[in-house]
């Protein structure tokens, strides 16, 4: 009796494995966004037009980061994402790992059909932001510029908040200091140009606040805590424009990073993607998202139909991305250990 | 009893012993680099190591990048994340490595390797993946010591600019011992006004003490935010009474940090000295004073030291509690106000440096248990019972 119950069991489970399988390659595309407002707005600009227009199902999920979740997915073999946005380090970490598909750029019209820094091996980038300096209008009577001015503390005296980390304060540190965006990470690689960053802290250690989460230096701002700050350029934008702030933003030098589509390993939707990917780099579609959420679209053309009003609070618009520096995830993920251990010694001291 | 104890060990004693025991396990080099670690295991530590460990290398790492790609076990990136941690630039030397002499060559692996990467004709590599070998070490012990083995395996100090945990637990059993003693001096007299008071205002002030006991830590800590935020209500009053010329800066520093948390901890003081002062026996006090003593002199002699049990069972229990504060510190205080707490969870959620974090929880249990047996030493359990 025992024994065939645990037959029938073993029948049932094995059955249950190969619907299982079976639903796994038939499955709908899976795409995974950041959630919140910016899901809700790819939604509305990208997600639902593309499954009007080609009548593919589509399934949403809502992650927060980590390439630990990509590599369970993948080492699990139950693998259920296709196309995921995910950060600049986790597409390196997981192209190296071999946890994605490689970017077969021929099937998506081609890689000058994108902004040279959105182009990597596994991924494509489909969104570009910034690390700004940011003040309020209403409490400066004269505007900051630069890197510069913000450790101007005669001109300019008040608090400061600062991203707490080494990673962007460094280059921020440099910058200020005069060094060119393009010589910043050679800098940094050498001893020396470690200890000129920190110096160059040194000077406005006492007026230094840090913040560790986004939304702090936009409350920092409202509530005159501070009188400039670095932070996400879509957050002031958005401060601007949903709770009635008058933040300015000071673009010189900006320190801008990308997001970028991936394809996950033996992902049975690959053609679904790809065909997501075509609809989704045509510039008059990809330029709807910006009007909503002001991320820079990383496609050639789409820029030019954005309204003037709309472009200007862009990394990319012509004005702003002139000076920026592309964030190093390479440098970091090497030096960040080190980095961190010197930043956490000199920020306590 | 037994099935108490067992409770205990499943639900306490198991998930915090496997999480502590992570700060002297190598979890992650061992499975990526077997044969390197063999290979390495007579070396003297002086030059980069001979051709049979270049060719373990080889070896091991083509097996773990086909493991990796076939399974996508991320196996590469976890060892060359641990070996960063001791020896800078690993992150992407090791997986760029891998992918160098994965497809195979002629002649000496030792050549072949250099040739992918001259890192490892350095002798700090090695030494790196010798310390990571395992199957327990101490590294990240010697690390929260601000300690380190050189590749000839004596500690030593390390170089002051990474050094930075010894100053931080001075500073959190400082800040603890200022908290202790701020909320000592206030909540004493609290337990001797409500212990001697009519006993209709009596539990008024009890509740008094306890309300904010039964509030969130989180809010409480919140609400000091915005009382001493730059336009806070505490600034803004200053400035309509004239107090201050121009709003002072009241958050971020370690003012801020002792208030909210003398706030905090205050029930934890009045308490036992509170029970401790309502067991007294008064007519001792009473009988000093009929016999001539002067109040301060009978407050010094007799009052004073009945009730010390209660004064070193509440001070106990303050230091104790502020020695893991993490949230007041972290929201209310500026760089140089955060405790070690805040380097166990800076480890475990930002940099998912877990062993870290478990090497900091046990520096940190460690000095609880010493703070304790202090206690025990200098005080002894047996006075704290209420008298």
């Amino acid at each position: 009796m025992l024994r065939r119950n645990f037959g029938a069991v073993l029948a049932m489970g094995a059955a249950l494995l190969a619907s299982g399988t079976a639903s796994a390659q038939q499955r709908d595309l899976t795409i995974v966004s950041w959630g919140g407002a910016y899901q809700d707005a790819q939604r509305e600009v990208f997600f639902r037009p593309f499954q009007q227009q080609s009548g593919t199902r589509l399934l949403e999920e809502t992650w927060d980061g980590g390439v630990g979740v990509l590599r369970a997915k993948i080492q699990s073999g139950a693998n259920n994402w296709d196309l995921v946005q995910v950060e600049s380090e986790e597409l390196l970490l997981g192209c190296e790992e071999g946890l994605f598909e490689r970017m077969d750029f021929a099937a998506i019209g081609g890689e000058q059909r994108f902004i040279p820094s959105a182009v990597s091996e596994c991924g494509v980038g489909n969104i570009l932001y910034s690390f700004v300096l940011a003040y309020d209008r209403g409490r400066m009577s004269t505007a900051p510029t630069s890197w510069a001015d913000f450790f101007d503390t005669q001109r300019f005296p008040g608090k400061r908040g600062l991203r707490r980390g080494p990673k962007t304060t460094l280059e921020i540190a440099l910058l200020a200091d005069g060094v060119a965006p393009g010589e910043v990470y050679k800098l940094l690689a050498t001893d020396a140009g470690v200890d000129r960053a920190f110096r160059k802290l040194d000077s406005i250690r006492n007026d230094l606040v840090w913040w560790e989460r986004g939304s702090q230096p936009a409350q920092w701002l409202a509530s005159g805590e501070v009188v400039m700050t670095d932070a996400y350029n879509g957050r002031i934008t958005a401060a601007n424009q949903n709770d009635g702030r008058n933040f300015g933003i000071a673009w010189r030098n900006n320190l801008f990073t990308l997001d970028s589509w991936v394809i996950m390993k033996g992902s049975p939707n690959r053609a679904q993607a790809t065909a997501y990917l075509n609809f989704w780099a045509q510039p008059q579609v990809a330029a709807a998202l910006p009007p909503r959420i002001p991320y820079g679209t990383t496609i050639r053309g789409a820029d030019a139909l954005l309204p003037a009003n709309v472009l200007e609070n862009l990394p990319t618009a012509p004005q702003n991305a002139e000076g920026a520096l592309q964030i190093d995830d390479r440098f970091w993920l090497d030096n960040l250990d080190k980095l961190n251990q010197r930043f956490n010694n000199w920020v306590s001291r | 009893m037994a099935p108490l104890l067992i409770f205990l060990l499943v639900v306490f004693v198991l998930p915090i012993g496997t999480f502590l025991a992570r700060a002297v396990q190598e979890s992650d080099v061992p499975p990526v680099l077997p044969r390197t670690i063999a290979a390495l295991s007579g070396w003297d530590g002086a030059a980069a190591p001979g051709e049979p460990a270049f060719a373990a290398l080889v070896e091991d790492l083509r097996e773990a990048r086909r493991r990796d790609q076939e399974a996508g076990g991320g196996s590469i990136g976890r060892a060359s994340a641990r070996l960063n941690n001791d020896w800078p630039g690993f992150r992407s030397l090791l997986p760029a490595t891998a992918r160098r002499i994965a497809s195979p060559f002629q002649g000496e692996a030792r050549a072949a390797v250099l040739a992918a990467a001259p890192e490892w004709g350095e002798v700090a590599p090695w030494a790196a993946i010798s310390r990571a070998g395992g199957p327990l070490s101490d590294f990240h012990l010697l690390a929260v010591l601000d300690l380190k083995r050189d590749a000839a395996g004596h500690i030593a100090a390390a170089p002051p600019d990474q050094s930075i945990f010894r100053a931080v637990l001075w500073r959190t059993m400082w800040i603890s011992l200022c908290a202790t003693v701020l909320a000592l001096a206030i909540g004493y007299p609290l337990a001797w006004l409500i212990a001697t008071a009519p006993s209709r205002f009596a539990p008024w002030l009890l509740a008094g003490v306890l309300l904010p006991f039964w509030t969130s830590l989180i809010v409480r800590t919140a609400a000091w935010m915005v009382l001493l935020q730059r336009e806070g209500v505490v600034n803004a009053t200053l400035q309509s009474l004239r107090l201050a010329d121009g709003p002072l800066p009241l958050l971020f520093n370690r003012g801020a940090v002792l208030l909210a948390m003398v706030h905090i901890l205050l029930p934890f003081m009045v308490l036992p000295i509170y029970a401790n002062l309502k067991g007294m026996d008064w007519r001792l006090p009473r009988a000093a004073m009929s016999l001539g003593a002067s109040p301060l002199r009978t407050f010094w002699r007799i009052s004073l030291p009945l009730s010390l049990p209660g004064i070193g069972a509440g001070s106990l229990l303050v230091f104790i509690q502020a020695l893991g504060f993490y949230v007041t510190p972290a929201l209310l205080g500026g760089a140089n106000d955060q405790m070690l707490s805040y380097f166990v969870g800076f480890y475990a959620t930002r940099t998912v440096n877990w062993s870290m974090a478990a090497a900091l929880s046990c520096l940190l249990l460690a000095a609880v248990a010493i703070v304790v047996a202090l206690y025990a030493r200098l005080v002894g359990f047996e006075k704290t019972r209420p008298a």
